[in-house]
């Protein structure tokens, strides 16, 4: 009968038992103390499966407890471990070491996100520009009273916004947008793309409602179409088409 | 709060085209291509109000735009002209929706629709002929 390990074994134990290994350096930062960002050096054992997330807890695990992440489902779901992973923003459970091709993997903190400490930023102002935009279907009637209809939608009204449904607010996007770095009160591509999600939805009665909230000087008018946050979406949202899309409303290409 | 307090990029990450493939490049080169035309668009108001201080003043001012440095730097601004011109036609179009792809389910790897190869095929377009017309710019003004 096989024996199951006891929790101090299992606890112990070293996941990882590949001859291969790669140097990780961790940004580590805590605003209350530090004045400066620095970095930690840590070889870390991998398999080709292993994900970015599972070396950053390997270390937390056998090297440095302290190393401060946030990470809940491990399958690129919750949208909690975005982080900037050799220079792009990426998902560190949807990442792979193998795939990165270099024995050095540099994490820090997702860019134009306040640092709580290390690799965790506040999401404070993402959440509050989601918001913003009213994240809900707009309309007089409801489906949920007695006597009352579901609100029917054909296969081609859903496909005008399913893809943009898509999204779980892991904010590489704001992270990768050119306008982002510079300017604090843009509404960022996650509100927008969102924003036209709802306008899309055939459902939704609250289009001028939204079209008036984004037409603000920090707002969709300040979308350059670089398309940095599409090239990074771990979801294929294509943020960058969203908002174009809901421009040309705003331009009178569509109505 | 502080630019660090944000972790805000700043400047530097923004004018940084390494990471996000020709799309960022052409978002980099159209800045710099129109922050290079607004300052020509002034020395040119500077210059033409030259004319004020009657012939001589014009012709002494019209001379140092015939030296080489001089032809460099008209030759800089037509380039800057052109790719401005027709990166800023697709981008436009882009701005109205056209062009950018329809939605459709996404099927991994996520390849975006937005970032398509007709707007690859403008970014490139307007790189080459603002090379073309520079280097057309140059034999002439340098043929002679």
């Amino acid at each position: 009968m096989a024996q199951t390990p006891s929790l101090a074994e299992e606890s112990g134990s070293t996941p990882f038992s590949s001859s291969q290994s790669i140097t990780l350096r961790i940004a580590r930062y805590n605003p209350q103390h530090d004045s400066a960002k620095s970095f930690m050096e840590f070889q870390v054992p991998y398999e080709k499966w292993t994900t970015v997330l599972e070396a950053i807890l390997e270390v937390k695990k056998h090297f440095d407890h302290s190393v401060a992440v946030r990470y809940s489902c491990r399958q690129a779901t919750c949208g909690s471990c975005g982080m900037i992973i050799n220079g792009k923003p990426r998902l560190a459970c949807f990442t792979k070491i193998s795939e990165l091709n270099s024995n050095v993997i540099t994490v820090e903190p997702m860019n134009n996100f306040p640092i709580i400490r290390d690799l965790a930023v506040k999401f404070e102002r993402l959440f509050d520009t989601h918001h913003k935009i009213k994240p809900y279907l707009i309309r007089d009637d409801t489906e949920i009273t007695t006597n009352t209809k579901e609100f029917l939608q054909t296969p081609e009204e859903l496909e005008q916004y399913i893809q943009f449904s898509n999204c779980i607010k892991c904010g590489l996007c704001n992270s990768a947008c050119p306008t982002m770095a510079t300017d604090s009160s843009f509404v960022g591509p996650q509100a927008l793309a969102q924003a036209y999600r709802y306008v899309a939805d055939s459902r939704d009665k609250g289009k001028d409602n939204r079209l008036k909230i984004i037409d603000d000087s920090h707002g969709i008018w300040r979308c350059h179409f670089a398309g940095s946050c599409s090239q990074v979406c771990p979801k294929g949202v294509d943020p960058a088409m969203g908002i174009q899309l809901l421009r040309g409303y705003m331009l009178g290409f569509r109505s | 709060m502080t630019n660090q307090d944000e972790n805000k990029e700043g400047i530097g990450g923004m004018i940084n085209p390494r990471r996000y493939g020709i799309e960022r490049v052409a978002y980099l080169l159209m800045r710099l291509s129109g922050l290079g035309l607004l300052a020509y668009f002034i020395g040119h108001i500077y210059e033409t109000s030259s004319i004020l201080k009657g012939q001589i003043g014009w012709n002494a001012f019209l001379a140092i735009t015939q030296t080489n440095a001089g032809h460099a730097i008209l030759a800089i601004v037509i380039a800057m002209c052109v790719f401005h011109t027709v990166n800023g036609i697709r981008v436009m179009l882009g701005h109205g929706g056209v062009g950018v792809g329809k939605p459709a389910r996404p099927d991994y790897p996520y390849i975006p629709a937005s970032q398509n190869i007709r707007h690859k095929m403008g970014i490139y377009s307007a790189i080459i002929l603002a090379a073309i017309a520079m280097m057309y710019g140059l034999a002439v003004m340098f043929g002679e």
